[in-house]
């Protein structure tokens, strides 16, 4: 632990946040994002808190977005087991989920109770509109971040073809596909 | 115990999330809709939009459809289940990490799973479209949003829904 902080330039690491710290920035990084929250990780770990520096970021982050599953979560175990240990790694992700979960278990509530009104469900129809372009969006903008395309596409296609339009289980989909498309990267990776 | 199945399916589903919850959207619909027939169509796609227009990570949408599955339980189970297999995990790993990344069979799984977590999402997004039954009017917004938000990826989402939700309320869709 470093506690000499005055010593320390701008640019590195505050000192280990406490428990407490830990789980109101989390929880100030839930609530502060709509569909997806990892930027405002960012915003708050790196430059605001300064309780990781940005490449430790991307390196943590890097970890998080190699295994499946929530990557923001995984972030906050992360985060949270650096500074204070097994407990750290429970109350990071408790404070990054406490207030959202909440929030929305709220707004189930009230579609349980309003949720068959007219005006509620075209309400919705709009916001899901609005939902499955993000998505478009998202996709379109991830899939120009794949390198050697012609390589890569066609997988993509592949997934396509056969979650959406074929309704195969995804778990036979994805090992096919990772295995075929992994052992695809691991041969041009080979070649450079 | 109907928490129980809850926590299995979501905790299986979380080993595939390549991409986050985002990307389990197809899957989710084929265990919940037409495999276990715990929700409609109508309903699955109205839980996706109120996740989408709350604040919070992507997980929400899990928190909700346990809930609609089984209330408090459910929801807790259903949000446990898609967190906790990789958080338990990434504990274990992170310390080993730097040892093995950059590694060619890492780098290889990071390469190759890219476009195959595109293909999901855009699964996704098909899926909710033809779930919800969308006709020209959602078309229509489905379109401006990309456009817009391709466009100008500063101007924030919430202005997008906002707008979404003025229209559907309006009966154009």
């Amino acid at each position: 632990m470093n506690t000499a902080h005055q010593n320390i330039p701008p640019s590195a690491t505050e000192p280990a946040p406490t428990l407490t710290a830990l789980f109101w920035g989390f929880s100030s990084i839930g609530l502060s994002g709509f569909g997806g929250v990892l930027p405002f990780a960012r915003r708050l770990l790196v430059e605001k808190r300064r309780w990781m520096t940005g490449e430790e970021f991307n390196a943590q982050l890097g970890l998080c977005q190699f295994l499946p599953g929530p990557n923001v979560v995984n972030l906050a175990v992360i985060v949270g087991k650096r500074y204070q240990g097994l407990r750290g790694g429970l109350v990071a992700p408790l404070g990054l989920l406490a207030g959202p979960v909440l929030i929305v278990l709220v707004l189930a509530r009230l579609y349980d109770h309003y949720g068959a009104w007219p005006q509620v469900q075209s309400l919705l129809r709009g916001l899901a509109a609005v939902g499955c372009g993000l998505l478009f969006a998202m996709a379109w903008r991830m899939a120009l971040a794949i390198p050697q395309k012609r390589v890569f596409w066609p997988f993509t296609v592949f997934t396509v073809s056969a979650i959406a339009l074929l309704r195969w289980p995804l778990p036979g989909v994805m090992a096919a596909g990772l295995l075929v498309s992994g052992g695809v990267a691991y041969w041009t990776l080979g070649r450079k | 115990m109907i928490f129980i199945t809850l926590f299995l399916e979501f905790a299986g589903l979380s080993f595939m999330a390549f991409g986050g919850a985002t990307a389990l959207l197809p899957e989710l619909h084929r265990v919940t809709v037409d495999h276990h027939h715990w929700l409609d169509d109508a309903t699955f796609t109205h839980l996706y939009a109120i996740a989408q227009a709350a604040p919070g990570p992507n997980v929400l949408v899990a928190t909700l459809i346990g809930w609609e599955v089984a209330g408090l339980g459910g929801a807790l189970a259903a949000t446990l289940g898609l967190c906790l297999p990789m958080s338990v995990l990434i504990y274990g790993l992170v310390n080993h990490w730097e040892r093995y990344s950059g590694q060619r069979w890492q780098q290889a799984i990071r390469l190759g799973v890219a476009p195959l977590a595109v293909g999901l999402v855009l699964s996704g997004a098909t899926l909710i479209a033809q779930a919800a039954d969308f006709h020209g009017g959602a078309w229509a917004i489905v379109l401006v949003t990309v456009v817009l938000n391709l466009r100008y990826p500063a101007l924030h989402p919430l202005w997008l829904m906002a707008a979404g939700a003025v229209v559907g309320l309006s009966g154009g869709l």
